[in-house]
């Protein structure tokens, strides 16, 4: 009888290299200040699964190990001599083992028999061997702090001489398929509240009311004595209605009614829905504007997962940005690998779903990498977010064959207890699939429920808020959700083949919510639906029928499928290897009516569930933020400032991260984030090209500019979209609408992050200021988009971004990224930021003014100041048309937008992408050399012209360009300021203080040595 | 039916979206082209570009996923040229291409106990062509296809984590080995090219095999420096290989592998400093990674002409 149990070692041969071994060892010193000794490391497999000694060993030896590599050792755990203590790293029950699986599938192939992948049999682990007899709480450190976290990881430390504790989770057991019944009737104000808080439903008093109520009205009461179902609500029912009402899923402050005041001016206003004035109705008359001079591309705005803009006649690009930050500040790698996932499942079941992606972007908001003070209770440090973070969005991205083309990186003390993680991602979809339009989505009674993709598991139950619950071996709950990119690139193959043979109806992913949100969401355009939960697939038994129902467990989509094609869409996931589960039926009787067995176990009213919150009433006070100008002293020689700006962390090249993402498979990346010989002169847009066939593309950027926040919201807002706008401007995009039907679309994404901003007198004392600067920034946004006709097409709002521990609240400072994708006709006319050739005349396109207030510069010098850059829209309009026709004419070499350190650091950034210098001659008059050198004034651009083009490149820029000199060949970069030389230095000195700034160091990608190779051109 | 959920495959692969899949529209009818057959599925992710690539090469391209090939829907027989493109096959979780090399190696497709890896040693022996890039040639590398210098297909050598121990994309520039034997690389001296893997260091286990492989110029592709010359300096070398090397052939020169991406270089707008150079006067667009492909369509172009002109039906059903 073959043994059922086994665990496989592997570990390097001797002389092998062990480069994990080596990063424990090194990061452990580096971070932790422990000296371990040498590091071992080995994979640990434990097979569950009959195999007889054979098997076991040919599965080992010709599947596991690599025959180079690798020595192997079956059924012992035990060390190398010359290691004292090791550090065990297991998962817990249920977390999501890809490794296993892969091993599992291998398995099957060797043995040639068909073994259950959806039961584990196969766990993967890893085992470190450290030489130093370190003490068990310093293993612990560098277990909890470098290798694992805890609430993933199961981690045993010890000696070696006490022998090595394995561990191997045991997912199930739990509880059985019931059904609960909750009274709402008779509960006190302060019962309501304490259920919703015991239960984590989030609702406040007045929505539990609305709950009680719902249910106590005879009407209710009747339907439901009828259908069976008990008088009390179900857990399951108060369940679904705590997730559709969540502020994540309703976006209940963005639809509140806002009392404003301005208490500079007097002014009082009521903002009837955020969303509505600002956004929806913003871009509603955007859109009259472009279709009455023809341009009508504009396809489908908020009513989706993503937002829908035309091409051309035959295509579509769909473009959604999200946040994943709570997620990502206690579970850094999964928080982002699922953020990315789960983003890119957006595009991917828009309309009829099954869009082909095109490009990733992420941008991310961290505290300081190098902060060494002490940490609250939970709070991770923030290089350990950064370096999750950055990991899952390599994992995420790159195993998914989707390009991460740019991105951006914000550093701010504020973000240290919560992170911001925005991930963008960009489809392109055919107008129709099989005759149908493809953006569309019907359902009618009738139509299947198809889950596809992955199966359920406790993963995300009540999402962010699983801290709370505790993980071990009888509470097999996982709460935290691990992206796998392999389970969801086989579901995306096959959605995008299922769409093309005209299998699907329609689509939608499983995310915030699960099968809850999905499918009450998609009867909402039936009108009702039938749910037989029992049929749900499950990763393993114990979950009782509202966690089933509400789970978050990743790679899943829900499909609507006609019953008549059922199937062939069966045959085709059977052979993509995709699961598919028939989970019932749509109807049009007006409930979400939710079966375990045939038992109810939950039915309700749509439109109670769509329409019943009550709605919030808010307060907002604005009060301008006292400011004042600093005295910094002015000086005469600004290249130490300079060298030390370009070394500064919001500065410094974050080459490290951009090379860790593939920014080119798919083979479509026309500008990448770092550009020229060097593949180090940094880049404001990304340019992704559509297809082999045509040169047509989309240019990609992002403003986001959060500190200036601190002076003004509303310039913050503006100055960020006005950012993201002129990024393409620079990269030779052009404004849309100008010319009648030029067909030029805009997309535009809205993300929203602020710290809670709901009045309260004890934990929010200045939640009115805080809501006060949202509505500023929300007014900017319409400004803006009326100013440039550039229309939103999707975002979204994340409301609560605080941490608390230790009677310590840390709160993000308000943001709002605006992501922004432009049609590029022609990608060969893309313009890049590097200079290009030697004598070419150098610009400054657009005027500065005295607004250094929130600049690097004063960051420098520890000041923040008052005089903020504000945009002016219709100036900066008339530029950026002006550029388009330069570009058109084909006069402009290199442009590079100003931003972060003014005209001083992008006239170094513009020398780094080959050996080029330049000499710079900075107008006497006029403003302070300072102010002049940098000043963060918007709209601004660095140019290049041909020398044989200048007449015809002033002759149309006029006085919107300010001739500074040429570029020159001699690697030296020379200003001169009223006859004296105020900036010289050689720009691979500046290169080496950009390269070398704490974003690469502190990743160790970039070393003085390797530096000084890749400065040889 | 088969043959129905072929097309379609083909065609999803194909259609980024309906411009491109129109202009793709091959005829496979067209006797004497040059047909490349690429794999996809389970996590490979480069296909799209592998199949433009041939397309501009003036051969005929075929998507289809590595299902369609082990159920016995589609005969690889029925091309001239085998493509395993990069990506991450089952995640690379057990070390990148194992588990696909696994699954050729082992899984039977039928009763008769064939392998893929059966048939693809057939194909060899049948003068055909196989070709993977990065993941895929990894997974040459882990099935024994390459070098394979003992010819019995068992892995001989092996692709490791990149010294850094990082995942990294950065463009290197390579120089084929004057001794190379394989027609994928016949007149090319030196080629630009991204890198794109976490997994590219080759290690060669023992001395003999080493001095084997530079014996018969296996070793077909070096990272070289700015001179041209060979170089262990990262990060022109980016991953540490040994003998600096990027790309493997077999013995009779049919089975071609390299870890960076000539598929990415199809268009001269794909370099990153594609816009100084077109100041400075170069206009030809086409990639320099388009050479190779070029180069295994027109030498099988030749075969084919060169081979008894039997008509094409003679061997169809």
């Amino acid at each position: 009888m073959p043994n059922t149990t086994h665990t496989i070692q592997l570990t390097l041969k001797p002389g092998q290299h062990d480069g994990d071994g080596q990063r424990v060892a090194e990061a452990a010193a580096r971070h932790l200040g422990l000296t371990t000794g040498r590091v071992r490391s080995a994979a640990l497999y434990t097979v569950r699964y009959p195999l007889t000694e054979t098997q076991l060993s040919d599965f080992a030896t010709r599947c596991l190990a690599d025959p180079v590599l690798h020595d192997v050792r079956l059924n012992e755990l035990t060390a190398a001599p010359g290691f004292a203590t090791y550090i065990l790293v297991a998962r817990r029950p249920g977390v999501t083992d890809d490794e296993g699986t892969s091993a599992q599938n291998a398995l099957a192939d060797i043995l040639n028999e068909p073994l259950d992948v959806h039961t584990q049999h196969i766990f993967s682990k890893k085992l470190y061997l450290l030489e130093n007899d370190l003490p068990e709480a310093d293993l612990r450190r560098i277990a909890e702090e470098l290798l694992g976290n805890k609430l993933i990881n199961w981690l045993e430390v010890g000696r070696v001489a006490d022998g090595i504790r394995d561990y191997t989770p045991r997912p199930g057991g739990g509880a059985e398929a019931i059904t609960e019944v909750i009274s709402l009737t008779g509960r006190t104000d302060a019962e309501l509240l304490q259920l919703s808080k015991e239960n984590i439903y989030a609702l406040n008093l007045e929505e539990m009311r609305a709950v009680r109520d719902y249910f106590a009205a005879p009407a209710t009461q009747a339907e439901r004595q009828a259908a069976g179902l008990p008088a009390d609500p179900t857990d399951c029912e108060l369940e679904i209605i705590a997730q559709t009402w969540s502020e994540h899923c309703k976006h209940k402050e963005f639809a509140a009614l806002i009392n404003y005041k301005d208490l500079e001016t007097g002014e009082e206003k009521q903002v009837d829905s955020l969303f509505k004035t600002y956004i929806k109705d913003a871009t509603s008359e955007v859109d009259r504007q472009l279709r009455a001079n023809g341009n009508d591309w504009l396809v489908k705005v908020f009513s989706d997962n993503a937002g829908a803009v035309r091409i051309n006649a035959d295509s579509l690009f769909v473009w959604k940005v999200e946040t994943h930050n709570s997620p990502s500040a206690i579970d850094p790698y999964g928080g982002a690998i699922t953020g990315i996932l789960g983003n890119n499942r957006d595009p991917l079941a828009t309309g009829i779903g099954g869009a082909r992606l095109l490009f990733n972007t992420n941008v991310l908001c961290f505290g300081n990498p190098e902060y060494d003070g002490p940490l609250l209770t939970g709070q991770l440090h923030p290089r350990r977010i950064l370096e999750g973070v950055r990991k899952g969005i390599e994992d995420g991205g790159n195993k998914s064959g989707v390009p991460t083309v740019n991105g951006a990186i914000v550093f701010d003390d504020r973000y240290a207890g919560k992170p911001l993680v925005y991930c963008g991602t960009g489809a392109v979809m055919p107008m129709q699939f099989a005759g149908l339009d493809s953006w569309e989505k019907k359902i009618d009674a009738g139509d299947r429920i198809v889950m596809a993709g992955g199966r359920v598991g406790k993963d995300g139950i009540h999402g962010a808020t699983f801290s709370s619950i505790e993980l071990d071996e009888t509470a097999p709950a996982t709460a935290v959700q691990i992206g796998s990119p392999i389970t969801q690139k086989l579901a995306m193959d096959f959605l995008l083949l299922a769409a093309r043979r005209g299998l699907l109806k329609c689509s939608t992913d499983n995310g915030a919510g699960g099968l809850s949100s999905s499918v009450g969401e998609l009867a909402g355009i039936s009108g009702g639906a039938v749910v037989e939960l029992e049929k749900v697939p499950l990763k393993y038994p114990g979950l009782r029928p509202w966690e089933i129902f509400v789970s978050e467990s990743q790679e899943r989509f829900t499909l609507v499928v006609e019953p008549g094609k059922m199937a062939e869409i069966a045959a085709l996931g059977q052979e993509m290897e995709v699961e598919l589960t028939d989970i019932g039926h749509f109807t049009s009787d007006g409930f979400l009516d939710v079966r375990f067995d045939g038992a109810p176990v939950a039915r309700l009213n749509m439109e109670f569930l769509h329409e019943g919150v009550p709605r919030k009433i808010l307060e907002a006070e604005w009060t301008k933020p006292a400011a004042a100008e600093p005295q910094v002293p002015a000086q005469t020689d600004y290249t130490a400032t300079l060298t030390q700006l370009l070394g500064s962390l919001n500065i410094c090249s974050r080459e490290s991260v951009i090379r860790q993402y593939d920014h080119e498979v798919k083979g479509r990346t026309i500008v990448k984030p770092l550009m020229g010989a060097t593949g180090q002169a940094p880049q404001d847009a990304a340019v992704v090209r559509f297809n082999f066939e045509s040169w047509e593309g989309v240019a990609v950027s992002n403003g986001i500019i959060p500190r200036y926040g601190d002076l003004d919201a509303y310039h913050m807002s503006a100055g960020a979209f006005d950012e993201g706008v002129r990024q393409i401007i620079a990269v030779g995009g052009k404004l849309p609408n100008l010319t009648p039907g030029d067909g030029i679309f805009w997309s535009v994404n809205d993300n929203f992050c602020v710290p809670d901003s709901v009045y309260d007198p004890i934990s929010n004392p200045d939640g009115k200021q805080k809501l006060a600067k949202l509505v500023r920034m929300c007014e900017a946004l319409r400004d803006a988009t009326a100013a440039y006709c550039i229309p939103l097409t999707s975002g979204k709002d994340s409301m609560k971004n605080d941490f608390k521990a230790d009677g310590v609240k840390i709160s993000v400072p308000p943001t709002v990224l605006y992501s922004m994708t432009a049609k590029m006709e022609d990608v060969r006319r893309a313009v890049t930021s590097d200079f290009k050739q030697d004598d070419d005349v150098v610009y400054l396109l657009g005027e500065t003014h005295d607004e250094l207030g929130g600049s690097e510069f004063y960051a420098l010098h520890g000041q923040l100041g008052a005089n903020v850059p504000k945009v002016d829209f219709a100036n900066a309009k008339a530029l950026y048309t002006l550029i388009g026709q330069a570009n058109d004419q084909g006069l402009i070499q290199s442009c590079h937008d100003l931003s972060d350190g003014g005209l001083a650091v992008a006239l170094a950034e513009t020398t780094f992408g080959y050996g080029y210098g330049a000499e710079v001659e900075l107008p006497a008059a006029g403003l302070p050399l300072a102010t002049q050198l940098f000043s963060e004034s918007h709209s601004r651009f660095l140019a290049t012209v041909a020398p044989e083009d200048v007449v015809a490149f002033e002759a149309l820029l006029g006085s919107r360009g300010t001739r500074l000199g040429r570029v020159t060949p001699d690697g030296q970069l020379t200003v001169r300021h009223a006859g004296q030389t105020v900036v010289s230095a050689s720009t691979a000195t500046l290169r080496a203080a950009w390269t070398n700034g704490p974003v690469n160091k502190l990743l160790g990608v970039v070393s003085k040595d390797n530096l000084s190779h890749s400065n040889s051109l | 039916m088969a043959q129905k959920t072929f097309e379609m495959v083909q065609e999803a692969a194909q259609g980024a979206h309906k411009v491109q899949s129109e202009a793709q529209a091959d005829s496979p009818e067209s006797a004497g082209a040059v047909r490349a057959l690429i794999l996809t599925g389970f996590g490979i992710n480069c296909e799209e570009e592998f199949a433009a690539a041939y397309r501009l090469a003036g051969a005929e391209a075929t998507i289809v996923h590595l299902n369609q090939v082990m159920h016995g829907q589609v005969s690889i027989h029925d091309f001239d040229v085998l493509n395993f493109p990069g990506g991450f096959s089952f995640g690379d979780d057990l070390g990148s291409g194992v588990v696909l090399a696994n699954k050729l190696r082992y899984r039977q497709n039928g009763p008769d106990g064939r392998t893929l890896l059966d048939d693809i040693r057939q194909f060899i022996a049948a003068g055909k062509f196989v070709f993977g890039i990065c993941n895929g040639f990894q997974v040459l590398v882990k099935l024994g296809l390459l070098p394979n210098l003992g010819g019995s297909v068992t892995p001989e050598v092996t692709l490791t984590h990149n010294a850094s121990g990082r995942y990294e994309d950065r463009w290197v520039t390579l120089r084929v080995n004057p001794k190379a034997n394989t027609p994928f690389l016949k007149g090319i001296d030196t080629l630009e090219v991204p890198v794109r893997h976490g997994e590219g260091r080759l290690v060669i286990p023992d001395q003999a095999t080493q001095a084997a492989i530079e014996a018969a110029g296996l070793n077909c592709l070096t990272y070289a420096d700015f001179d041209g010359g060979a170089t262990d300096v990262y990060p022109f070398n980016p991953n540490g290989a040994a003998l600096n090397c990027a790309g493997l052939s077999d013995t009779t020169g049919q089975v071609f592998g390299l870890m960076p991406h000539p598929e990415a270089f199809l268009s001269a707008y794909n370099h990153p400093d594609w816009a100084r150079r077109r100041r400075a006067g170069q206009t030809d667009e086409e990639g320099q990674g388009l050479r190779i492909f070029k180069n295994i369509v027109e030498h099988i172009t030749q075969l084919h002409a060169a081979a008894a002109p039997a008509p094409q039906f003679a061997t169809r059903n």
